[in-house]
């Protein structure tokens, strides 16, 4: 992996509100990462493949328009079958606490909904590359 | 991963082999030399299209629908595109992608993001190591979109074959036009969003400055630095050789609509095929090789410098400039000297065994 923490920054399906998305992607390049921001409309597809062409450590993917359940089990799903099992899968938005588990079951990592601090999501990927690191 | 097997599977066109192996030159260390040598073979092959031009131009717009309409011709295409990296805090926000969403998803298209991690001059530092790396993979074209440019970021012209340099209107009168700078390496000039009102001033400006200026009269070569180990050359290595017979086209387009983009792969085209004509791409070839090969050996060097001289010889020698008691330029000759002589030491000691000695003979 490289010396640079990468994260793609996503916003899949017919969900235009990136407010919330670029405001991650400032505070995650302010942390020194480089933050591939794809830009809004993104299909599953799409997002998988940009992870792969970009050997992304990280995918953060932005939902706010109800529709995380489909996309975190598609999204999940093909970053498996295309042996980026490894890649950290965080889900950010609007989401109801009671559906966190089950996403988790799709393969995401963590879920920060409305209300999260951005330094804590930059907190979590430094704590999880630390960890990986760690791992070899 | 074992590098050669990396090779082969970048070779054999798979895609995340492809990813993993850009990661390894972008990161720059020791394996990134081993990769590169193991594909090395394999390149020479694709034509470099460098696209160029001020924030906020359409380079990213231009490149999506220059390489949609590549597609379309049958070729097969990567992209390199470069963002700036924060001085500040290392990171950066990489957003050409944004504009090539048509892109993804097409297996003969891929596309990959780089910061400068704190290069100047428009590209980052392993912007050609990942050209070499995609030029192997067997792209057919590998189209370089450069950080947003001001005026003197003209590293790219030395990069790639083809330099495709866009200008927009409203950005300033026909002087900023005949200053030198990114203007003077373009093979190509594009004025780009031409339905804006003083699109054909700007274009006009542009006109002039070319006719003006052509066919080029200047001595030296037009494009960028000459590389020291050319030196013996009479320049013709080292220009790009566009004043000689390439008449430089102005081409209108805007590129959010597709317009103006078949002409505009025209002229790359016919750009490429002037350069094989006459063997002019191979002297381009040995001007870019000269080029790389000094700043790698600058590099290396440098680092055989520092390292025989050691950082405390290095501080005591800026304390002495900062206290004015030496001046930068004997400093350096003072530091090169005696860099020179603690390695004439170091190969007695090698073969004399142990004893230090104390070499005075400068």
């Amino acid at each position: 992996m490289s010396d640079r923490i990468r994260v793609v920054i996503a916003k899949p399906g017919m969900d235009g509100h990136d407010r919330g998305a670029k405001i991650i992607a400032r505070a995650l390049r302010d942390a020194g990462m480089e933050v591939i921001y794809t830009g809004i409309f993104q299909t599953s597809e799409s997002i998988v493949e940009t992870v792969l062409q970009e050997d992304a450590d990280v995918l953060g993917v932005s939902i706010l328009s109800g529709t995380y359940e489909h996309y975190a089990k598609e999204i999940g799903g093909m970053l498996r079958e295309n042996g980026l099992g490894d890649v950290l899968f965080l889900l950010g938005g609007t989401v109801s606490r009671q559906d966190v588990n089950r996403l988790k079951g799709y393969g995401v990592a963590e879920v920060f909904g409305a209300g999260a601090h951005t330094q804590d999501i930059v907190g979590y990927i430094r704590e999880w590359a630390a960890a990986r690191e760690k791992a070899g | 991963m074992e590098v050669a097997s990396l090779a082969q599977r970048v070779l054999e066109g798979e895609r995340r082999a492809l990813a993993r192996a850009i990661s390894l030159v972008e990161d720059g260390r020791a394996r990134d030399a081993e990769i590169l040598a193991a594909l090395y073979p394999h390149t020479g092959n694709a034509h470099r299209v460098g696209v160029t031009g001020p924030p906020g131009c359409g380079k990213s717009t231009l490149v999506n629908a220059l390489a949609r309409t590549m597609r379309q011709r049958g070729l097969k295409l990567g992209i390199v595109a470069v963002d700036p990296t924060s001085p500040f805090t290392g990171g950066a926000i990489l957003g050409d992608r944004i504009r090539m969403g048509d892109l993804v998803g097409d297996p003969g298209i891929f596309i990959r993001s780089m910061a400068t991690r704190g290069s100047l001059g428009g590209l980052a530092r392993a912007t050609s190591g990942v050209i070499e790396v995609l030029d192997a993979a067997g792209f057919d074209v590998v189209i370089v979109e450069t950080v947003g440019a001001g005026q003197s970021e003209v590293g790219i012209a030395q990069t790639v074959h083809t330099t495709i340099v866009i200008e927009v209107p409203g950005l300033g009168d026909d002087i900023q036009a005949i200053k030198a700078g990114i203007l003077e390496v373009a093979d190509v000039l594009v004025v780009n969003k031409a339905d804006q009102p003083q699109a054909e001033n700007t274009f006009r400006a542009l006109r002039a400055m070319l006719d003006v200026g052509a066919p080029h009269s200047g001595a030296a070569g037009h494009h960028a630095p000459r590389a020291m180990l050319a030196g013996e050359d009479d320049g013709k290595g080292v220009e790009k050789l566009s004043d000689k017979g390439w008449k430089i086209p102005i081409l209108k387009t805007i590129a959010s609509e597709g317009q103006g983009v078949e002409a505009l792969l025209d002229a790359v085209q016919a750009h490429r095929a002037y350069l094989v004509e006459g063997g002019r791409l191979a002297a381009l070839a040995r001007a870019r090789v000269a080029s790389e090969l000094e700043t790698l050996l600058r590099e290396a060097l440098l680092a055989e410098l520092a390292d025989s001289l050691g950082p405390q010889e290095i501080e005591r020698t800026i304390d002495e400039v900062l206290a004015r008691r030496l001046d930068p330029h004997s400093a350096v000759d003072g530091l090169v000297r005696l860099a020179r002589r603690s390695r004439r030491g170091k190969g007695r000691r090698s073969r004399a065994g142990v004893q230090a000695q104390p070499a005075e003979t400068d």
